[in-house]
C-alpha cells in the first residue's frame, strides 16, 4: 500500500520520465506505438516488435519502447509516437516493420525526423489526391 | 569495421528495383571504382525505403540527402558532384520543402484534432495503459484522494449532480441523479457496477478507453462506491473484447499493488473491491436490469422497472449502474469541479460526448467534441466528407436504436435533446454515414434485422412486432410491397413503442420510423415505380447493354455465370432479365463501360 | 491436448474454484467452453449438478447466449462482422462469397472440420471495415476476391 506522499513521489518520478513536452533535456527518447484493437489489427505488434530489435540490435540504452492506447484515427493506424526530449513528439503513421529501421537511423540516432512517414506527409497526400 | 565518409543506399525493394534500382547500384560500383573513391564511399544495397512511387530511391549519408525517381545516367552526376564535391544535385532531391513543412505537423495540428476536446479520452493514446504509474501521472487517483479525504458524501454526489453530467450509454438520465436514489437507499450491501457491454454496432469508445485509459473507470467506480456506500463493484464487459478485459485485470491488480483498491484505502476505513464479468454475445445485456440479471449468472432478460435498480438491482440490493464513458468523465469533475464541466455543452447536456465516426467517410475514427457541436463540423470539418467524390445522404445515430438524419438536418447541434427531437437519439455514440449508394430502406431492414435477432423474447411486442415489422421490410425491398404496408409499418411501430417491456422493444422502430419521415420517396419509389434509387437492393436491380456503347466483344458472355447474355460477336449483346442474377460481373468485365445498373 | 477425461478433471477444479461466488454459473460455463470448445449436453448436466441448479437453467443460459456452443466448432472460426459500418461498406459480399467458397451456410462447419463460419456482431474495427477474424487473426478492408487467397493460407497449413 502506498501513502499519498509516496503516490505523489511516483507521479513526479513518472512525468519526468515521460518527458512528454521535453522538460527534462536528458531524458530517455520514447517510442509510443498505439497498441488498441485497432491499432494491433492493422499490424502494430511487428512493428513494436521491430523497433525493440533494432534498437537492441544497435545497443541504444537512452530509448524506451512502450505502448498506449486508441488515439482515435483508425485509418492512419499503425501510429507511433516518437518523443525526443528538447525537440517534441512526432507522430509517425501507417508503420511497418519495413520503415522502423529508418526511424530509428534517420530520427532516433541522427535526429532528422522522416519526414514522408509523419502525420503531416499523410494528410499532405491526401488532400493533394482530392 | 572499416570507416567510410560517405554511405550511399540504393534501394533493392520490390518496386524500385522493377524500375531499375539495380543498373544504378552497379553504375555507383563502377564510377566510384573508376574515380578511386571506393576506400572512401561505401554503395550498399538497402530494403524498401517506403517510398515505392518515387523509386529508384537514392540516400547519401552522412547528410542523408534522398534522390528519387533516379536513373543510371543520374549516377554520373551524383557522383562527380555530391560525393566528390560535396554538392547535392538539387534537381534530384525529393521535394523537400513540402516534407520540412510536414513534419512541423504534430497530431495536434491536424484538422482532425482541433476542433476535438477530449476529456473521456484524455490519457487514450498518451499513457501506457498497462503501467499504473503513467496514469498516476496524469494526475491520476487525485480525485479519489479528494473525494475520500477532502469531501463528504453528500459533496461527491452534488458535484457530479452540479455538473450537469448525463448517461453516456443511450439513455442520458442525469447522473448525479442515480448517484443519489442509490445513496438514499439502504440497505446493508450496495453495488457500483459498470456498463461495459458496448453492442451498438458502430461504437467502440467504451473499448477504446479500457484498452487505453483502464485506471480511469476504476477510479471513477471506487468514487461511486464511496459517495453511494459501496463497497464491491462490477464490470460487465463483451468477451469480445480480449484486450480490453486483459488491461482490466492488469489495472485492478496494480491498483490493489498500491493500496488503491482493498481495505481501508488512503487510510481512511473505506473498502472497495472490482471483479470483472464476462458477456457471452447477448445484445439485450447492454439493457441494465438483463445486464443484472446475467451478472447472477442467468439469461439476460430485463424485467419491469420498478422496482428500479437503485432500490433492488444486483442480487436484489440497491444498485448504481454507469457506462464506460460517463465514468471516464467523473474523475475530471471532481478534480476540475462542477463548473468547469458544465460551463461546456448546451443548457441540457453538458461536457463532451465521444462519436465513433464510420461507414462513408475519410476520417474513420474516434472523437470527442462538446455537446451542441454541429453535425456538420463532425462530418466535414473533423470527418474531412465523403469519400469518392460522392455525396452526403444520412447519418445513422444510436445504433438500432437510432434514426438516419438527412442533409437538411446537418446544422443540428449534436446533443441528447435534439437528436430525439429529429427522430433518432444519442445512443452510445456510434455515427455512421451514408452516402447515395446506400439504400435507406435497406438500412432499415438491416437494423430491424438486428433487433429481430436480438430480441431476448420475454416480451410479445418485441418478439413478435418487430418480426412482422422486419417481413414487410423484406417484402418492400423486394419490389412486393404496397402502399398500406407503410401505415402497417407505423401502426406496428407506435404499438411496440408504447407496450414492450425494455429499451431494446421500445427503439427497436426508430430506424424505420426516421427513414420513412425523411426518406419516405425511397419507399415509395421502391413500391411504386419497382426501383431502389440508391441500386442496392438486388431484388429491384437491371443490368441492360446499351447497344449504341456495346462492341459484341463476348467478354461479358464469357463471364456471366447465369447464361443471360446472348448474342453474335462484333454485334451488341442483350441480356435476358429472366435468367439475370445481378451478380453484376458482366458490367465489371465490360471495358466500354456499355452496361449500366438501372 | 488433454483427452475427455482430463478436461472433465479441469473442469472439476474451476467449478471448486468459481462455485462459493455468487452468479458463479455463466463463469463456470464460459470456463467449460474454454476447456472442451463447447458446452455439450454431457458438461451442462455436470454443471448442473455441481452447482446444485437444474440442467433446465444450465441449458437455457447456453441457448441464450450466442457464445456458448453446443457443439464443437472447426479448427478455425471464421467470423465477418456485420456491424453498421462493416454492412454499409460491404462485408454482405465477404460473407456471402465465403459460404460460396466453402459451400456451407452460415453458422456452420465444413465437413473436413477446419473451418467455421459465423457472422458476427460489431467487432469494434470500424476504421478497417469490412473486417473478418480467423480465430485471433484480424483482417480488414477486404474484398470478396480476397477470400479465396486468405482460406488457401489456412488450407497450406493444414497440408
Amino acid at each position: 500500500m502506498k501513502s499519498i506522499a509516496e503516490l505523489e513521489a511516483i507521479r513526479q518520478r513518472t512525468l519526468l520520465r515521460m518527458n512528454l513536452n521535453g522538460e527534462d533535456p536528458n531524458g530517455d527518447i520514447r517510442v509510443v506505438v498505439g497498441m488498441a484493437t485497432c491499432g494491433i489489427a492493422a499490424g502494430a505488434r511487428p512493428v513494436m516488435q521491430g523497433f525493440i530489435e533494432e534498437i537492441n540490435r544497435r545497443g541504444l540504452s537512452h530509448v524506451t519502447v512502450g505502448q498506449t492506447g486508441c488515439i482515435g484515427m483508425c485509418r492512419l493506424e499503425p501510429m507511433v509516437d516518437v518523443y525526443v526530449p528538447g525537440s517534441g513528439k512526432v507522430t509517425y503513421v501507417h508503420m511497418t516493420p519495413e520503415k522502423v529501421a529508418r526511424v530509428v537511423a534517420e530520427h532516433i540516432v541522427n535526429g532528422r525526423p522522416v519526414a514522408e512517414f509523419t502525420i503531416g506527409a499523410a494528410e499532405e497526400n491526401k488532400s493533394s489526391d482530392r | 569495421m572499416e570507416i567510410y565518409r560517405a554511405h550511399v543506399l540504393c534501394c533493392s525493394g520490390t518496386d524500385c528495383t522493377a524500375s531499375g534500382s539495380t543498373q544504378i547500384f552497379e553504375r555507383f560500383e563502377q564510377l566510384i571504382k573508376e574515380k578511386g573513391l571506393e576506400k572512401e564511399v561505401k554503395v550498399i544495397s538497402t530494403g524498401c525505403f517506403g517510398l515505392c512511387k518515387d523509386g529508384p530511391i537514392v540516400v547519401v549519408y552522412p547528410d542523408g540527402t534522398c534522390y528519387s525517381h533516379v536513373k543510371p545516367e543520374d549516377v554520373d552526376e551524383i557522383v562527380s558532384e555530391h560525393l566528390a564535391k560535396g554538392r547535392p544535385v538539387q534537381r534530384l532531391i525529393r521535394n523537400k520543402e513540402t516534407e520540412q513543412e510536414a513534419a512541423g505537423k504534430t497530431l495536434e495540428d491536424n484538422e482532425f484534432y482541433r476542433h476535438q476536446k477530449r476529456i473521456a479520452l484524455r490519457n487514450c493514446g498518451i499513457i501506457d495503459p498497462e503501467n499504473i504509474d503513467e496514469y498516476l501521472a496524469m494526475d491520476g487517483y487525485k480525485a479519489l484522494e479528494k473525494a475520500l479525504t477532502k469531501m463528504t458524501r453528500e459533496e461527491v454526489i452534488d458535484e457530479v449532480l452540479r455538473s450537469g453530467l448525463r448517461g453516456r450509454g443511450g439513455g442520458g438520465f442525469p447522473t448525479g441523479l442515480k448517484w443519489k436514489f442509490t445513496y438514499n437507499s439502504q440497505a446493508d450491501q450496495k453495488y457500483v457496477a459498470c456498463n461495459a457491454d458496448e453492442g451498438d454496432p458502430g461504437a467502440f469508445m467504451d473499448r477504446s478507453v479500457l484498452e487505453g485509459d483502464p485506471h480511469s473507470v476504476l477510479e471513477a467506480m471506487a468514487i461511486a462506491g464511496y459517495a453511494i456506500g459501496a463497497s464491491e463493484g462490477y464490470i460487465y464487459v463483451r468477451a469480445e473484447y480480449p484486450i480490453a478485459v486483459k488491461r482490466l485485470e492488469i489495472a485492478i491488480a496494480q491498483a490493489h499493488d498500491y493500496g488503491l483498491l482493498g481495505k481501508n484505502i488512503f487510510g481512511t476505513g473505506f473498502d472497495f473491491d472490482i471483479k470483472i464479468r464476462l458477456g457471452a454475445g447477448a445484445f439485450v445485456c447492454g439493457e441494465e436490469t438483463a445486464l443484472m440479471r446475467s451478472i447472477e449468472g442467468k439469461r439476460g432478460e430485463p424485467i419491469p422497472r420498478p422496482p428500479f435498480p437503485a432500490v433492488k438491482g444486483l442480487f436484489a440490493k440497491p444498485t448504481m449502474l454507469n457506462n464506460v464513458e460517463t465514468y471516464a468523465n467523473v474523475a475530471q469533475i471532481i478534480l476540475k469541479g462542477a463548473d468547469w464541466f458544465s460551463a461546456m455543452g448546451t443548457e441540457r447536456s453538458k461536457g463532451t460526448k465521444v462519436f465513433a465516426l464510420g461507414g462513408k467517410i475519410n476520417n474513420t475514427g474516434l472523437v470527442e467534441v462538446p455537446m451542441g457541436t454541429p453535425l456538420r463540423t463532425i462530418v466535414y470539418d473533423i470527418g474531412g466528407g465523403i469519400p469518392n467524390g460522392k455525396k452526403f445522404k444520412a447519418v445513422q445515430t444510436g445504433g438500432p436504436s437510432g434514426g438516419c438524419l438527412p442533409t437538411e438536418l446537418l446544422d443540428t447541434p449534436v446533443d441528447y435533446d435534439n437528436l430525439v427531437e429529429a427522430g433518432s437519439m444519442m445512443g452510445s455514440g456510434g455515427m455512421i454515414i451514408m452516402d447515395e449508394d446506400n439504400c435507406m430502406v435497406d438500412i432499415a431492414r438491416f437494423f430491424l434485422e438486428f433487433t429481430v435477432d436480438e430480441s431476448c423474447g420475454k416480451c410479445t411486442p418485441c418478439r413478435v412486432g418487430t418480426r412482422r415489422m422486419l417481413e414487410i421490410l423484406n417484402r418492400i425491398v423486394e419490389g412486393k410491397g404496397t402502399m398500406e404496408d407503410l401505415d402497417k409499418l407505423e401502426e406496428l411501430a407506435a404499438g411496440i413503442k408504447s407496450t414492450a417491456l425494455c429499451g431494446l422493444g421500445q427503439s427497436a422502430p426508430n430506424p424505420v420510423l426516421s427513414t420513412l419521415k425523411y426518406f419516405r420517396n425511397e419507399y415509395v419509389a421502391h413500391i411504386v415505380d419497382h426501383v431502389c434509387p440508391a441500386h442496392h437492393c438486388r431484388a429491384l436491380l437491371q443490368y441492360i447493354i446499351e447497344t449504341s456503347k456495346c462492341r459484341g466483344c463476348t467478354a461479358c458472355m464469357k463471364v456471366c455465370p447465369a447464361g443471360a447474355i446472348e448474342g453474335e460477336v462484333r454485334k451488341p449483346h442483350y441480356i435476358d432479365p429472366s435468367k439475370c442474377i445481378k451478380c453484376g460481373a458482366c458490367m465489371e468485365t465490360c471495358v466500354f463501360k456499355a452496361i449500366q445498373r438501372k | 491436448m488433454p483427452d475427455t477425461n482430463e478436461k472433465f478433471e479441469l473442469l472439476n477444479q474451476a467449478i471448486e474454484e468459481l462455485k462459493d461466488q455468487p452468479g458463479a454459473l455463466m463463469p463456470v460455463m464460459q470456463r467449460a467452453q474454454n476447456i472442451f470448445g463447447c458446452v455439450s449436453l454431457d458438461v451442462q448436466k455436470l454443471i448442473a449438478e455441481k452447482l446444485g441448479v437444474t440442467l433446465s437453467e444450465v441449458y437455457g443460459v447456453a441457448t441464450f447466449y450466442s457464445q456458448f456452443k453446443l457443439k464443437p466448432a472447426g479448427k478455425y472460426t471464421i467470423s465477418v462482422c456485420l456491424g453498421t459500418a462493416c454492412y454499409v461498406k460491404g462485408s454482405q459480399k465477404v460473407l456471402d462469397r465465403l459460404s460460396e467458397e466453402l459451400n456451407i451456410p452460415v453458422g456452420d462447419t465444413t465437413d473436413d472440420g477446419l473451418f467455421t463460419l459465423q457472422a458476427t456482431r460489431c467487432l469494434g474495427a470500424c476504421g478497417l471495415a469490412p473486417v473478418m477474424t480467423v480465430n485471433d487473426e484480424v483482417y480488414g478492408g477486404l474484398t470478396p476476391d480476397d477470400i479465396p487467397g486468405i482460406l488457401e493460407k489456412y488450407r497450406e497449413l493444414e497440408m
